[in-house]
């Protein structure tokens, strides 16, 4: 990759990436386009991608259905996002720290969490944002581009700290672009140089509001030369130009080149097949027929050719793969179901210490439990 | 552009007997109060986020468009300050905007506009520029919400000086309460409940009746003690009254404060004088929550008649927690009944 200057200065070198046609590997069959690079993926990895672009799928099927029979409570989708976050997950190393959304439910998967945890918070139960030492993601962000100059932060902090092999990725979508915060995370990205990588996920809708409505600039990744940082855009449904651009992106926030900067911002181009959540309904705003066109480029299915087509994928191997799927999801919902969680945890963690006036409310709360009982909390009194 | 003044206008009370009414909700009634408000004043204008299109996130605004039109009806960019800092400067030129922040956790963006130039600039201009906006957030606990879509944090508002705060919890009162919000020459914040937003129907007028900002009801009269309370609470508190006068003999009497920001005093005073006893609840944590601004002013003013402690019946000091414990958080008829109970026989 190179920055928007150097392009001006090199045309032949390479394309000015943020205004041009999004980076593309494969095509919208999956094979692979005759000027494109495959990136450095192993075929295990390739067929593990795969995988948990069509688990990703799989769950945000369930969890819809889920949400429809009760069982769960308000639910982002992610289906036609999901290449893109399975990519950019398979991107980051283990060190590296990842700030995802409430949709990034496949990128925190990746990255480390388990599925019963992604579940947990739409089931009301707070645990599922307790993330593993060793799991390198942060609580999902829900509040609209909060998460951008945090990571920004934290890039500054892992720099600060030595730790010259972290680099820091953020999601977010086109929406948050319009936050005041987007535009302070990105510039101070810019003025401390910090190894950050910002994934927008372009998906054309901030629930009702069209990528057109939401910013006068032609592109997203162009807002970056306005940080002095590079801007990439990336065909959003392509798991492997996805892979490849916030590889190189991650790459150069930890070892930039002479004059190059750490930072950069990457507009995955993309589209949210279905509702923005389950308490929405896309038919009041937008046409229906719409998504066709995207399909026709989805991730799963180009990947799935990708790999039909380069020997790597038969029935045999895609049986084993659904029923593994299956048999996870099916576990995931059932631990998830069966967790309970204690009324008083409401005052564990919120300091260090708990102060003596939330201890005397714990005690308030405990003893009224013990005169009438957890179901009186939840009668609705008449 | 025409507006009405202040003198055509009504209030609630002096309604007809026999003047139209029609069978509304919550939303409804505020959808009803937008609509007849842009209908009588085209300087009245909507916007913020899916406004517009999607007719509100809560359809609070929906078939506004179809009426009025894309300039006067707005879907913004996803963006708070930006949100109330252009109706902060629609509103210097003499437009009447209607703001909508999607739900009161994500009002935070916007709170410098607010505290900073929205709540001061009538005085700092010596009251030559005004900023006669209203911001609407749909706000509290109880519908099984994501993270920070229940929260109650009025208490951030009424400590400026130079906003006024709106809760309210009927329909009827929505619509009056809104309606008067907008021909306020005052930023007004509106806070709308969303647990009552569906939660029952009344009848409600369909004239543009005003309910007057700064004037507290009496739901309930009862001698023994008063239950201060405002939005979603209202309803657990007139059940947790019924059960105590059934169960215990105690005669409650439930003051809805409706308006926050300036708060009634003489409505909370003279109720106060009656009983000598007082339980404040609401939904907020209970640390500098309005139940302590309440139980000062009653010191203040009152403090001969007073019989027993004030009693706080509120959330705990807690990040609003996710959905599964929020019946725990809430005050339920469970808790005030025992707050009313341990006033009563102090």
């Amino acid at each position: 990759m190179s920055t928007q200057n150097e392009a001006d200065h090199h045309p032949d070198s390479a394309p000015v990436h943020g205004t041009t046609d999004p980076i593309q590997i494969l095509d919208a069959d999956g094979a692979v386009l005759s000027n494109a690079e495959l990136p450095e993926l192993s075929d295990d990895d390739l067929v593990a991608m795969y995988e948990d672009i069509k688990l990703a799928r799989r769950f945000d099927q369930r969890a819809i259905s889920l949400q429809r029979q009760g069982r769960i409570a308000t639910y982002a989708p992610m289906t036609g996002q999901e290449g893109a976050q399975v990519a950019t997950g398979y991107a980051l190393a283990t060190q590296d720290w990842l700030l995802p959304t409430y949709r990034e439910h496949a990128a925190k998967y990746v990255h480390g969490m388990d599925l019963a945890s992604l579940l947990k918070p739409l089931c009301g139960l707070r645990e599922g944002y307790a993330i593993p030492d060793d799991v390198h993601v942060m609580p999902e962000y829900i509040p609209i581009a909060t998460q951008v100059p945090q990571a920004t932060g934290m890039a500054w902090g892992k720099q600060l700290q030595g730790e010259a092999d972290t680099a820091v990725l953020c999601h977010f979508g086109d929406g948050a672009t319009s936050e005041g915060d987007f535009h302070e995370g990105l510039n101070f990205a810019g003025v401390f140089d910090v190894p950050a990588v910002f994934v927008c996920n372009n998906n054309q809708w901030a629930i009702s509001v069209p990528r057109e409505h939401q910013t006068a600039s032609e592109t997203i990744a162009q807002k970056a030369a306005a940080y002095g940082i590079e801007g990439v855009r990336v065909d959003g449904l392509d798991p492997l130009a996805v892979y490849a651009v916030t590889r190189a992106a991650l790459q150069k926030a930890k070892n930039p080149a002479d004059g190059e900067r750490r930072p950069t911002l990457i507009e995955a181009v993309q589209y949210r097949y279905g509702a923005h959540t389950t308490a929405d309904d896309p038919s009041a705003y937008r046409e229906e027929d719409e998504a066709e066109d995207w399909r026709q480029k989805d991730p799963l299915d180009r990947m799935r050719n990708f790999l039909t087509n380069n020997g790597l994928l038969d029935d045999d191997l895609e049986a084993e793969i659904d029923e593994r799927i299956d048999a996870q999801l099916s576990e995931a919902i059932e631990s998830v179901e069966a967790a309970t969680t204690d009324p008083t945890t409401m005052f564990d963690h919120v300091y260090d210490e708990l102060p003596p006036r939330l201890r005397e409310q714990r005690a308030e709360l405990e003893s009224l439990r013990e005169k009438y009982g957890d179901e009186a909390f939840h009668e609705v009194l008449e | 552009m025409s507006s009405t003044s202040p003198d055509e206008s009504r209030t609630a009370g002096d309604s007809q007997a026999g003047s139209a009414a029609e069978t509304m909700n919550l939303v409804e009634a505020v959808r009803h109060a937008l609509h007849t408000e842009m209908g009588r004043d085209e300087r009245v204008m909507v916007l913020g986020e899916d406004v517009a299109e999607n007719g509100g996130v809560f359809r609070a605004t929906e078939g506004l468009l179809e009426s009025f039109g894309d300039e006067r009806v707005v879907d913004t960019p996803l963006a708070e300050s930006g949100i109330v800092g252009t109706a902060i400067g629609l509103a210097m030129t003499d437009m009447r905007p209607v703001a909508e922040l999607q739900f009161m956790g994500f009002a935070y963006p916007a709170f410098d506009q607010l505290v900073s130039h929205a709540a001061r600039m009538r005085s700092r201009s010596h009251g030559q520029y005004t900023v006669p906006m209203v911001v609407r957030a749909p706000y509290g606990g109880g519908i099984r919400a994501p993270e920070h879509h229940s929260e109650s944090k009025e208490a951030f508002f009424v400590h400026e000086p130079g906003l006024k705060v709106v809760v309210p919890s009927t329909p009827a009162d929505a619509k009056g309460l809104l309606i008067a919000s907008i021909r306020d020459p005052d930023p007004v914040v509106f806070l709308e409940p969303k647990l009552v937003y569906r939660a029952f129907r009344e009848d409600v007028p369909t004239d543009a009746y005003e309910t007057p900002l700064g004037e507290a009801t009496v739901k309930r009269e009862g001698t023994d003690v008063t239950v201060y309370t405002w939005g979603a609470m209202v309803h657990p508190t007139l059940i947790a009254a019924d059960n105590v006068a059934d169960e215990d003999g105690i005669d409650v009497e439930v003051v809805d404060l409706r308006t926050l920001s300036p708060l009634d005093v003489e409505t909370l005073v003279d109720s106060f004088e009656k009983t000598g006893r007082a339980v404040v609840v609401h939904e907020a944590p209970k640390t500098a929550g309005l139940g302590a601004e309440i139980a000062a002013t009653i010191q203040e003013e009152t403090l001969l008649h007073q019989e027993a402690p004030i009693t706080r019946v509120a959330g705990y000091d807690v990040p609003m927690p996710l959905h599964e414990l929020e019946d725990y958080y809430l005050p339920q008829a469970l808790r005030i009944q025992e707050g009313i109970r341990e006033t009563v026989s102090f």
